[in-house]
């Protein structure tokens, strides 16, 4: 009795003695929980900022206004006005007219081309378009805006080079002579360029200390061998005399070295001065410095025009004028500014000529960002400010009507057959087991297959949406049948038996009563399958939609591009322009993803029944 | 030694009947020999079961059961849990086709018609012989639709108001027509359990069958819900023939004109409701309605 009492106790005790063991191990099970969850949102959170921080920029583009004079040599070779001759006109010419005749003082070729350059090929199509559509057009001058380059499109969304504003705080005085503008200022307005500059120097001049003292350890080891080299000669023509050749070839390689410390000596010296210049250089304030193009440009806006400084000291500075000044009269102090574009010239694609030209139609309100109506609308393009995902989307339609039209049928009656009526035998336990295994074959293999028998058997056209979705069908199918017969086995088999209970036969109990239950289930699993479809790439790859397709497709079997593919192709692009149409397509077709699961979501929700 | 008498007479009468009856065997099971104690057999009889077997995938679940379900009464079968009481009655309109392996031999007859020859249709039989389930299941659209849909399957209606005439006649059999006149548009899984049940034999009875097969129909209810339905059966009984199924010896003292009472897979004992339960003949018939043992 007393004994039994005690293994109570004792059973107790244990009992709360594992209490705070089982209790912890519990509070730790839900940290783990908590910080898995934590980490997918962080993950997520990261993703979705990296995607619309660099493509939201996208939905916007650069615009710039032209005004365009339509002189009949350009636009109307023939003279006559004629649809023909409007069409055949030299738009590009009259592109190219126009921006001379706004940037008028740019003479030289190089700076010619690079003047073309800052407007989109498309202005050209827009505007023959404009003038195929009003021909009374010919002859007037209108204001146009045009689509700006990709390149400065970049540079006003500040991905080109980063600008830095110093506004001159003493009176500008200005002089200009031999192409050159001098600059006086009554303040230290150009120390920090200088004392930037003297960095940059004292940088140089580490780095040649460095390859001096290389120089300098190279010429020590090759004076050590040439020693060794003589004692060796010695050594040889003491004690073996006869071999006549040994000593020949010690001989040739002493030369070499005497060579080979001539040149370093030389080298060394070189560096010397270049050193102690440097050095020099670099310790002394004040001075007059050159910039060169490794450093940041830096360019003045005074009186209306900018002038890209090449040398500096502390108050002065000279320059080249990269757009025409208004007057060469002083400017007040906050009247001028200094702007540091701080990306090397030779680091970025637009020269500073196109910086001047941008800015100057900056201020004069001739470049805008407006909404990129482009990018909905058009097709694929090699020029990023011309390209859109419109194509692309069309294809994607037209490849998920395909896969729809196919795999729900197909599927749905695969699923009905296997649950309702198959007999469970080996043969429909294979077939069961094969079509498990088909939702986890990589997507590749039907790209492969539909490569192999629906282009190269068949002889269906490549980068078609037709074949496109049929690869998707067979992709998406087992998908589509799993979760179908998921469905069908939900129905409860009491509702079954009430229908066969009053008398129904077995297809009417299939139609009136299981079907329309499980039809809910059966289309999450469809719209579920559609959305893998629609983020398909790898299988469209192998059947050639991974072409380059500016045309809007017009039909099944058009050649077309998909959403995920569109994507794919543009992050392969090297514009710079292009990275972020690549996000703002992602965005596109996640949203689109989205969409279809809240879809499927939603009717999930209305349609689920409860028994 | 009345006992005996009765067994010898029932033996004698089944003879009679018997002859014309095929008798399908199944060759590699044996098959025992039972006797069931009490009369098997009724003057007027609706259904006429013979030497029934049923196997699932090859084990027997009911051995060699004979019984007649008259007309108009109201059988009700009892027996422990498994005894294979649901599976009889799930036989009678062959609800068992619907099971993978589940195979039936002997002869079941309904009015002379033996439902497991071949070129019995099982829709007709399922007209015939209604069915009520355990747990209440109506389908899960208006209580309209649910008695409508026996009638429009079968095309019993002539027309919209026909069928209209006979949903109202089966919920008002049902009793269920005070309750649901207002909300025929509502769904019938909105309903209370017992007026689900309700709603269920209304259905049943909405393709005026010969025969409705109840199984354990108030298992699942409280008990004001139950003798509404018992009360329903005893009504039921002047139109219809009635087998239940019960869990509840109460219940089948209540309703029924004779009890079936099963063990393990075999009839052990049929007989008037009450010399069932007030003088069991069987020992194992005794044990079982004294409570010791179920």
């Amino acid at each position: 009795m007393n004994s039994s009492v005690n293994n109570r106790h004792k059973a107790q005790e244990r009992v709360r003695d594992g209490l705070k063991v089982r209790y912890r191990a519990e509070r730790r099970f839900q940290f783990y929980g908590k910080l898995a969850i934590g980490l997918g949102l962080l993950f997520l959170s990261m993703l979705f900022f990296s995607i619309l921080s660099k493509g939201l920029p996208a939905f916007q583009q650069t615009y710039m206004e032209l005004e365009v004079t339509f002189e009949r040599q350009y636009v109307d070779p023939k003279g006559d006005g004629s649809e023909e001759s409007l069409a055949a006109g030299d738009y590009g010419g009259l592109v190219k007219q126009t921006l001379r005749n706004r940037f008028s003082d740019v003479k030289n070729r190089r700076e010619k081309r690079a003047l073309y350059s800052i407007v989109s090929t498309g202005a050209a199509f827009q505007l023959r378009d404009m003038v195929m559509s009003n021909p009374e057009l010919v002859g007037n001058t209108v204001r146009v805006w045009v689509p700006a380059d990709d390149e400065l499109d970049m540079l006003l969304k500040g991905h080109t080079t980063e600008l830095e504003r110093h506004a001159g705080s003493g009176i500008a005085s200005l002089v200009s002579g031999d192409g050159e503008i001098k600059l006086l200022s009554t303040s230290n307005d150009f120390t920090n360029i200088l004392q930037d500059l003297k960095r940059m120097l004292a940088k140089s001049a580490r780095q040649s200390e460095r390859k001096l003292k290389r120089l300098r350890d190279n010429l020590a080891d090759a004076e050590k061998s040439l020693l060794q080299l003589e004692e060796g000669i010695l050594k040889a023509q003491s004690k073996q005399p006869q071999n006549a050749a040994r000593i020949r070839v010690l001989e040739e390689k002493l030369a070499d070295a005497k060579v080979s410390i001539d040149s370093y000596k030389e080298k060394a010296a070189q560096e010397e001065m270049i050193f102690s210049d440097l050095q020099q250089r670099a310790d002394t304030p004040g001075g007059v410095e050159r910039l060169n193009s490794e450093m940041p440009s830096y360019l003045v806006f005074v009186n209306g025009g900018l002038v890209k400084l090449t040398s500096v000291s502390n108050t002065q500075a000279t320059g080249r004028a990269l757009t025409q000044l208004e007057s060469m009269h002083e400017a007040q102090a906050g009247e001028w500014e200094i702007l540091e574009f701080e990306t090397p010239q030779t680091a970025r694609r637009l020269k500073d000529n196109a910086l001047a030209w941008a800015w100057d139609l900056k201020q004069k309100g001739q470049i805008e960002k407006r909404f990129n109506t482009t990018f909905f609308t058009a097709g694929d393009s090699r020029e990023p400010e011309l390209a859109g995902i419109w194509g692309a989307a069309v294809g994607s339609l037209y490849t998920l009507v395909v896969t729809l039209l196919l795999s729900f049928p197909i599927g749905v009656a695969a699923a009905v057959y296997l649950e309702e009526y198959a007999p469970k035998n080996r043969w429909t336990d294979l077939i069961e087991v094969n079509i498990n295994n088909l939702a986890a074959v990589p997507s590749i293999v039907f790209g492969l297959l539909g490569l192999a028998v629906f282009i190269n058997f068949f002889g269906l056209p490549r980068s078609a949406p037709l074949v496109g979705g049929l690869v998707l069908t067979l992709m998406t199918l087992p998908t589509i049948i799993i979760a179908s017969r998921a469905a069908l086995k939900s129905v409860p088999p009491s509702i079954r038996e009430a229908a066969l209970g009053v008398g129904a036969s077995r297809i009417q109990m299939m139609t009136h009563h299981v079907l329309p239950l499980a039809l809910p289930g059966m289309l999450t699993g469809t719209i579920i399958g559609m959305a893998q479809a629609l983020g398909e790439t790898a299988p469209l790859l192998m059947i050639g939609m991974v072409a380059f397709i500016v045309d809007i497709p017009g039909g099944f079997t058009d050649p077309a591009a998909v959403l995920p593919v569109q994507i794919y192709l543009w992050a392969d692009s090297p514009e710079r322009a292009f990275v972020e149409r690549t996000s703002a397509a992602i965005m596109v077709l996640l949203s689109f993803l989205i969409m279809m699961n809240i879809l499927a979501v939603f009717l999930r929700k209305k349609f689920e029944r409860r028994w | 030694m009345f006992n005996s008498f009765s067994q010898a007479q029932s033996t004698m009468v089944n003879e009679a009947v018997e002859a014309p009856v095929e008798v399908k065997r199944h060759a590699s099971i044996h098959r025992e020999q039972t006797d069931t104690v009490g009369e098997i057999t009724v003057a007027n009889p609706r259904m006429t079961c013979r030497n029934v077997d049923v196997f699932y995938s090859g084990s027997q679940a009911i051995y060699n059961v004979s019984l007649d379900i008259g007309k108009n009464e109201v059988v009700s079968m009892i027996g422990p849990s498994g005894c294979g009481k649901s599976t009889f009655l799930r036989c009678l309109n062959r609800m068992n086709d619907t099971i993978d392996g589940c195979m039936v031999t002997g002869a079941i007859k309904i009015d002379g018609q033996d439902i497991y020859k071949k070129s019995m249709d099982v829709v007709p039989l399922r007209a015939q012989v209604g069915m009520v389930f355990q747990k209440p299941n109506p389908f899960p659209k208006s209580l309209y639709e649910n008695v409508a849909y026996g009638p429009r399957i079968h095309g019993i209606a002539d027309n919209k108001e026909h069928l209209d005439h006979i949903v109202e006649t089966s919920l008002k059999r049902a009793g269920l027509w005070e309750e649901a006149k207002d909300r025929m548009d509502q769904p019938g899984t909105g309903l209370s359990g017992g007026q689900q049940q309700r709603l269920c034999i209304a259905r049943a009875i909405a393709v005026e069958p010969e025969v409705i097969l109840m199984d354990e129909p108030c298992s699942a209810l409280d008990p004001i819900a139950t003798a509404r339905i018992e009360e329903l059966i005893d009504e039921l009984r002047e139109n219809y023939t009635i087998a239940i199924v019960t869990h509840s010896m109460q219940q089948a003292a209540r309703v029924s004109q004779r009890t079936a009472y099963f063990h393990l897979g075999k009839l052990i004992e049929v007989g008037e409701t009450e010399q069932i339960f007030s003088q069991p003949k069987h020992k194992l018939t005794e044990d079982y309605i004294t409570g010791r043992f179920g």
